[in-house]
C-alpha cells in the first residue's frame, strides 16, 4: 500500500515535485547571488573528485584567490542524477557559478538560455589557458566554435582491449584493419569463445560501434554536421553502412547472444571479458581501472589495448578518436565573481592539478602532462592513451553527449532497437533523420 | 421525517452539539498536507502541459502542442497495450498464487504461521533492490537462468510480471489470508455434513465468502499496475526497443532524461485521468463501494 500510493504520487506530479525538491535542496549553498566573494563550483561527486577538492582548498588559500576576492565552495553531488539535480538548479536562483559537464549536448539547453559566459576570448587573451591544454580537448567541448568550457578531469578516449592470453593461445594479433578483425572474429567463433563482450543493457556500450564504424567509414565529418544540429546528416551513406556493419556482425554472434542482457555499469560486461568468455571489449579507457578494481590480476598480466581498426576504403583516420575527451568547467553568466571563477579555472591548468589527476589514475588533457606519465600507476597505458589523443586529427564527443538530451534520448532508443533487432539498419535511418 | 430536523437549533447541523461527531478542522493538516504534495504538484502538472519547458528560464506556452504530440505519438498506444497486458497477466498471476496462498495460511498450524512470516519478507524489500537482485540472478553469463532474458519481448515482459508477482504476491497473500480467516467455521461444519469434500468446499465456500476480499486485492493490483515505475526501469528500462515501456516510464524519460517537462506533464496529466478512470469504473463495476455482504441469511 504504501509504495502503491507513493509511486501513484510520483505519477501525479513528479516533474514540479522535482523542481520544489531541488529549490530547497541546493538552498544551502549560498548561491550566485550572494555578495560576499564565495562562490559554488557544483561537481560530480564520485571517487575523482578528491582532485577538485584539494585544487579548491590550494585556490582559497592562494594570492589569485585573494586578488579575485574570491573563494569556491565546492558542491558534490554524488551519483548519476548529477545531469537532473544540475538543470533543476540552474532553474533556480540557487545556481552554481561554476560547475562540471560533459561539454557539447550537454551545456547546449544552458548556452540557448543565455546562461554561460563565452570564455573563448579570455582563452585567446590569457597563456595559461591557451596553452596549457591539448587543442583538441579544447575544442571537442565547444559549441559552433566558441569555448564555454575549461577541461577539468581525465582523458576517456574509446579503445578495443584485447585479453592478451586467448591472442597468444590463438596466435592472434590485435586488428589494424576490418578484415583482419573479421578474420579474428572467425577463428574465436570457431573457438567457442564470444569475440566481443557488449553491455547492451546499458546502449551507450553498443553506442560506441556505431561511433567508431561512422568515423572509419565517413569520416569525422559525418557526426560533425549532425552535432551541428543537421539531421540530414543521419541520411549520410556512412550512417547506414556502418548500421549494416553492426547488423553482420550481431547476426554473426561476434557478441554472443545475451548480450542486451549484460549491463556495463553492474560490472557484467567486464566479468565476461576478464573471466575469458570474450576476447575483446570495446570500452573507454575507464575499463583500465575498472579491471584493475574488479579482477586485478587480469588487469595486470592479459589486458592488452589497441585503436579501433581502419575500415578498408572508408575515409576515416585511424588515429581518429571518440569518447569523452574530458569533463569541462563552465561559468554561469549570472555569476557575482567572474574574476574568481576564472581565476580559478586558471588552476585546472596548473601542474600540481595534473599531478593530482595522474596520481588517481587519470591522464590530464594539459599540455605538459607528457612530462609527468611515468609516476602514473601504469606508464604504458597512459603513455598509449596521451599520445592516441594527442596524435588524433580528429576527437569525436560520445554522441550521446554531443547532442541535446531529447535527441540522444530517442537516439539511444533506436540504437537499442537496431542491436535487438527490432529495426533494419534502414529503418535505423529513416528514424534518427526523423529527430529534431 | 423532515420536521424532526427543523426542530433543532438553527443553522448548521451540529452547532453546539458538543459530543459525537468530530469537527472538520479536524482533518485541516491532512487535507493541507495532501493539497500541497498532492493537488498542488497534480494542478502544476496539468498546467506545464500546456507549456514548452527545459528547466530552464520560465515555461512558455505551447498551447495543444504537448497534447497533440501526445495523441500522435506512436509509443502512446503501444505503452497502453503494454500496460494493459501486464495488468491482465500480472493480475491473473498474482491473483491465482496469493489466493492459494492465502488460503493455505488461513490455517492454524504453527508451521503456517512460521512460513507465512518468510514468505512476507519480499514484501518488506524496496522494489529496487528486488529489481537489482533478480537483474543478477537473470545474467545470461553469471546468473542462475542464463538466457537473453532482457534481450527478447516476452522475456522482458515475463521478467516484469514475475518480479511484480515475487514482490506483491505476500502483500495480497495477507489480504487473502485475512478474508479466509473470515469465515465462519460453521459453514465448513454444515458443508462436511452434507459430504462435501476438499475442493467442493473450496470452490462453494471459501471462494464465494472471499469476493469482496478479491475486489480489494484485484482494484489495487489493477491502479498499482498503472504506476509500475521501479523494476521497469531498472530490468529493462522499457527495452528491448521500446516494447516495455510503459506510461510512467515514458514520463520519467522525457521528464528526466529529454529534459521536455511540457511533454512529460502532459503523460503525467494523461496517467492521472487514466488511473481515476480506472479506479472509478472498477469500483462501479464490482460493487465495491456498496460493500454487499457476503454473509447474506446468517
Amino acid at each position: 500500500m504504501e509504495s502503491y500510493s507513493r509511486r501513484w504520487f510520483l505519477g501525479a506530479g513528479a516533474t514540479t515535485l522535482i523542481s520544489a525538491t531541488g529549490l530547497t535542496a541546493c538552498g544551502s549553498g549560498s548561491g550566485s547571488g550572494s555578495s560576499g566573494g564565495t562562490i559554488t563550483a557544483m561537481v560530480y561527486g564520485d571517487d575523482a573528485v578528491k582532485v577538485q577538492t584539494a585544487a579548491v582548498t590550494r585556490f582559497n588559500a592562494s594570492a589569485a584567490a585573494k586578488k579575485a576576492k574570491g573563494k569556491i565552495k565546492l558542491e558534490k553531488v554524488p551519483g548519476s542524477d548529477y545531469p537532473a539535480k544540475l538543470r533543476t538548479a540552474m532553474g533556480s536562483p540557487h545556481a552554481p557559478d561554476v560547475f562540471f559537464n560533459w561539454g557539447g549536448g550537454s551545456i547546449k539547453a544552458y548556452k540557448d538560455a543565455d546562461q554561460l559566459i563565452d570564455l573563448t576570448d579570455t582563452i585567446e587573451s590569457d597563456p595559461v589557458l591557451k596553452d596549457g591544454f591539448l587543442p583538441s580537448v579544447l575544442a571537442a567541448g565547444a559549441l559552433s566554435g566558441r569555448n564555454f568550457g575549461i577541461p577539468m578531469r581525465g582523458m576517456q578516449p574509446v579503445m578495443l582491449f584485447y585479453n592478451k592470453a586467448i591472442f597468444a593461445e590463438h596466435k592472434l594479433q590485435p586488428p589494424t584493419t576490418w578484415d583482419q578483425l573479421l578474420d579474428i572474429n572467425a577463428k574465436l567463433k570457431k573457438a567457442k569463445i564470444t569475440p566481443f563482450a557488449l553491455g547492451g543493457a546499458d546502449i551507450w556500450p553498443e553506442l560506441m560501434w556505431l561511433e567508431y564504424l561512422v568515423d572509419r567509414i565517413g569520416g569525422p565529418e559525418v557526426f560533425e554536421k549532425i552535432k551541428n544540429g543537421d539531421s540530414s546528416g543521419w541520411g549520410d551513406p556512412a550512417v547506414l553502412k556502418a548500421a549494416e556493419t553492426v547488423k553482420q556482425l550481431i547476426d554473426d554472434g561476434a557478441f554472443g547472444k545475451g548480450f542486451s542482457s549484460v549491463a556495463y555499469t553492474n560490472k557484467g560486461a567486464p566479468a565476461v571479458f576478464a573471466k575469458g568468455k570474450a576476447a575483446m571489449h570495446l570500452m573507454g579507457s575507464w575499463e583500465y581501472s575498472t579491471q584493475l578494481g574488479e579482477f586485478p590480476d587480469f588487469a595486470k598480466k592479459s589486458l592488452g589495448w589497441c585503436a579501433f581498426p581502419k575500415y578498408d576504403g572508408g575515409a576515416g583516420d585511424i588515429r581518429n578518436v571518440v569518447g569523452n575527451p574530458t569533463n569541462y568547467w563552465s561559468v554561469n553568466a549570472r555569476t557575482s565573481n567572474k574574476d574568481a571563477a576564472i581565476a580559478f579555472l586558471r588552476e585546472c591548468a596548473s601542474e600540481q592539478y595534473a599531478k593530482d589527476l595522474i596520481a588517481n589514475g587519470d591522464i590530464p588533457t594539459t599540455s605538459n602532462a607528457a612530462n609527468l606519465l611515468d609516476a602514473s600507476p601504469n606508464p604504458e597505458f597512459a603513455k598509449f592513451q596521451y599520445s592516441m589523443v594527442q596524435q588524433a586529427p580528429a576527437f569525436t564527443l560520445s554522441w550521446d553527449q554531443a547532442v541535446d538530451p531529447n535527441i540522444s534520448t530517442p537516439m539511444l532508443t533506436e540504437i537499442n532497437k537496431l542491436f535487438v533487432g527490432k529495426s533494419s539498419p534502414s529503418q535505423f535511418v529513416t528514424a534518427l533523420q526523423g529527430l529534431k | 421525517m423532515s420536521s424532526t430536523v427543523s426542530t433543532g437549533t438553527k443553522g448548521r447541523p451540529g452547532k453546539g452539539v458538543r459530543a459525537g461527531r468530530p469537527h472538520a478542522a479536524w482533518a485541516l493538516p491532512g487535507v493541507l498536507f495532501f493539497a500541497f504534495f498532492a493537488i498542488a504538484p497534480m494542478v502544476l502538472a496539468f498546467y506545464l502541459s500546456f507549456t514548452k519547458w527545459n528547466g530552464l528560464g520560465d515555461p512558455e506556452p505551447a498551447g495543444l502542442a504537448n497534447w497533440q504530440k501526445l495523441f500522435d505519438d506512436p509509443r502512446l498506444t503501444q505503452s497502453i497495450t503494454v500496460t494493459v497486458l501486464l495488468t491482465v497477466v500480472s493480475w491473473t498471476f498474482q491473483t491465482v498464487v496469493s489466493l492459494l496462498l492465502g488460503v493455505w495460511a488461513a490455517g492454524r498450524q504453527r508451521n503456517r504461521a512460521v512460513l507465512s512470516a518468510i514468505f512476507f519478507t519480499p514484501f518488506l524489500l524496496s522494489s529496487t533492490a528486488i529489481a537489482l537482485l533478480f537483474y543478477s540472478l537473470l545474467d545470461p553469463n553469471f546468473g542462475i537462468i542464463r538466457g537473453d532474458t532482457f534481450g527478447s519481448t516476452s522475456g522482458a515482459f515475463l521478467a516484469i510480471v514475475f518480479v511484480g508477482g515475487w514482490q506483491f504476491i505476500p502483500f495480497h497473500t495477507l489480504i487473502y489470508q485475512g478474508g479466509a480467516r473470515q469465515i465462519p467455521e460453521v459453514l465448513y461444519q454444515a458443508a462436511a455434513i452434507d459430504g462435501a469434500g476438499r475442493y467442493r468446499q473450496f470452490f462453494s465456500i471459501t471462494l464465494p465468502q472471499l469476493r469482496n476480499t478479491a475486489t480489494t486485492s484485484s482494484v489495487l493490483m489493477i491502479v498499482g499496475s498503472l504506476t509500475y515505475f521501479e523494476t521497469v526501469l531498472i530490468l529493462t528500462q522499457g527495452g528491448p526497443g521500446t516494447d516495455t515501456a510503459i506510461l510512467p516510464y515514458l514520463m520519467y524519460e522525457a521528464g528526466f532524461k529529454s529534459y521536455d517537462f511540457g511533454y512529460a506533464s502532459a503523460i503525467a496529466s494523461f496517467l492521472v485521468v487514466a488511473a481515476t478512470a480506472l479506479s472509478l469504473l472498477l469500483v462501479r463495476l464490482t460493487g465495491f463501494g456498496a460493500m454487499r455482504s457476503t454473509r447474506e441469511g446468517m
